[in-house]
């Protein structure tokens, strides 16, 4: 009987202990989210450090569950070009003999700049080293907008790089790890690209607003932009290189200018990360060069996208 | 190995199972789908799986499990730490305080049950995004997003119920 007891007054004892344990633990984590969040405003490099840890650990796993996804957009590909065939043929054909014009077109216009080049002593453009990697995630959903690639650090992959696929601009590295790297995508709130109308010369900035559709921003009032103009990027800010293919313009209206970017998002498997020398993001405070005149915000100054 | 030990392996994979393929969803959902807009409204399947087990085997989804797959959750997709594991520890808790109703119904109260769950839990995600990134974010892609995690979730708890079935059990504190 006395020990009946006994046991009733331990249970009596440890389950309020138990129950306030956990919900002590419940705050205690609350709290801790809502720090967190405060410190990754507020410190946001210690918290990309932890992220790229995780990220790097991560992608070789990411790397191998998205090698069926591949195989089977290969798969899908390959059965619809089969369909194809014969249109395909017929458009490559005729495609064929429009470029052969452009071949010969091309080969005097080389003869012609390698002469003016000559006459200017002109000094040729750097030539861009890429990095080919796999996209081995694409994350984020509606709220970030950014891909996981499987080449980092060590591959001399650098923060603030262009990424481009299917020959259009796909964003710029965000984060790297020793072998991943985070590529904002273009689309992503946070994008910000310097670029220009190509019929028109205006500058603008390509401004990602989260939809699938980016924005034109500080573009002149009255510039005569309509739909299916080409926006390039301008290389001014010392952001982007210049020349490349960021998207066309669907829409033109009244209060809002937005485009379709050129790169096919659901398409993209592998990515060129590229290295123009120019850097797409201001460096850390401590690693600014110590210059009177450093740019103070991206995009917003101008020259010096080239050595 | 003996069978002492053999069955001592076993009775831990059992355990981690839950865990397990709850980061599997995370690392499911981001994988590079190639259909147009899916990775903007990918189902998350991660709320399912929380959801599914703190339902059924609450003792092998505790709280500090939940939040460190939400921190994993926010590594990945590049979002600041805390947001998600957020998220998932108040899902843990609503639920858990209404599984003994959800735990005994039929499929329809269940999945009734998750419909409420996941619409409260991506508004919430809706609104410390839009705080922590100063600006607000199109609702219709989440919209989109809220209606397939709703759709397809009987897929995913067909698939987590075969696993219990055949992996984990039944057996759960009273």
């Amino acid at each position: 009987m006395a020990k009946r007891n006994v046991s009733v007054s331990v249970a009596g004892l440890v389950m309020p202990v138990r129950v306030w344990g956990q919900r002590f633990a419940f705050l205690a984590l609350i709290a801790l989210s809502f720090a967190l969040m405060f410190l990754n405003k507020a410190e946001p490099e210690a918290f990309e450090r932890a992220r790229t840890v995780v990220v790097d650990a991560v992608t070789p796993v990411l790397n191998m569950m998205s090698r069926p996804v591949e195989a089977g957009q290969a798969a899908i590909i390959s059965v619809e070009s089969f369909f194809l065939v014969r249109t395909e043929n017929a458009r490559l054909q005729e495609e064929n003999a429009r470029l052969l014009h452009w071949v010969q077109v091309a080969r005097q216009l080389g003869v012609e700049n390698a002469t003016l080049r000559a006459q200017l002593d002109f000094v040729p453009d750097i030539r861009p080293r890429a990095v080919t990697a796999r996209v081995v995630a694409d994350t984020g959903g509606a709220f970030f907008h950014s891909l996981l690639i499987d080449a980092g650090a060590q591959n001399f992959v650098r923060r603030g790089q262009a990424v481009v696929s299917h020959g259009a601009l796909l964003g710029r590295v965000a984060e790297v790890g020793q072998r991943s790297a985070r590529v904002l995508v273009l689309t992503d709130l946070n994008s910000r690209i310097p670029a220009i109308v190509e019929s028109t010369g205006d500058r603008v900035i390509v401004t990602g607003n989260n939809t699938p559709w980016p924005d034109l921003t500080y573009l002149e009032p009255n510039s005569p932009i309509s739909v299916g103009d080409r926006i390039i990027t301008s290389g001014h800010g010392g952001v982007f290189p210049p020349g490349l293919m960021i998207g066309l313009v669907v829409d033109a209206g009244e209060g809002r200018v937005s485009i379709q970017p050129a790169v096919p998002l659901a398409r993209v498997s592998e990515a060129r990360v590229l290295d123009y020398g120019v850097n797409g993001i201001l460096p850390s405070p401590e690693n600014m060069p110590a210059r009177p005149d450093a740019p103070a915000a991206v995009g917003t100054t101008s020259g010096g996208s080239k050595q | 190995m003996n069978a002492a030990s053999f069955g001592l392996v076993i009775e831990l994979f059992r355990r981690v199972v839950p865990g397990l393929s709850t980061i599997l969803l995370i690392l499911l959902t981001q994988l590079p789908v190639p259909i147009p807009f899916f990775p903007n409204v990918a189902p998350a399947m991660p709320l399912m799986a929380i959801y599914y087990w703190v339902v059924f085997r609450p003792d092998l989804m505790p709280l500090i499990l939940i939040f460190a797959a939400g921190l994993f959750h926010d590594a990945l997709i590049g979002a600041p730490f805390g947001l998600t594991a957020l998220i998932y520890i108040l899902v843990h808790a609503f639920v858990l305080n209404q599984r003994r109703f959800l735990a005994g119904k039929s499929f329809w109260v269940f999945w009734a049950g998750f419909a409420i769950v996941a619409l409260v839990a991506m508004f919430s995600t809706y609104v410390m995004a839009s705080i922590l990134r100063e600006a607000i974010m199109p609702a219709d892609a989440v919209f989109m997003c809220m209606v397939l995690t709703v759709v397809t979730f009987p897929v995913v708890a067909w698939a987590l119920l075969q696993s219990q079935r055949w992996l984990v059990g039944s057996a759960q504190p009273s």
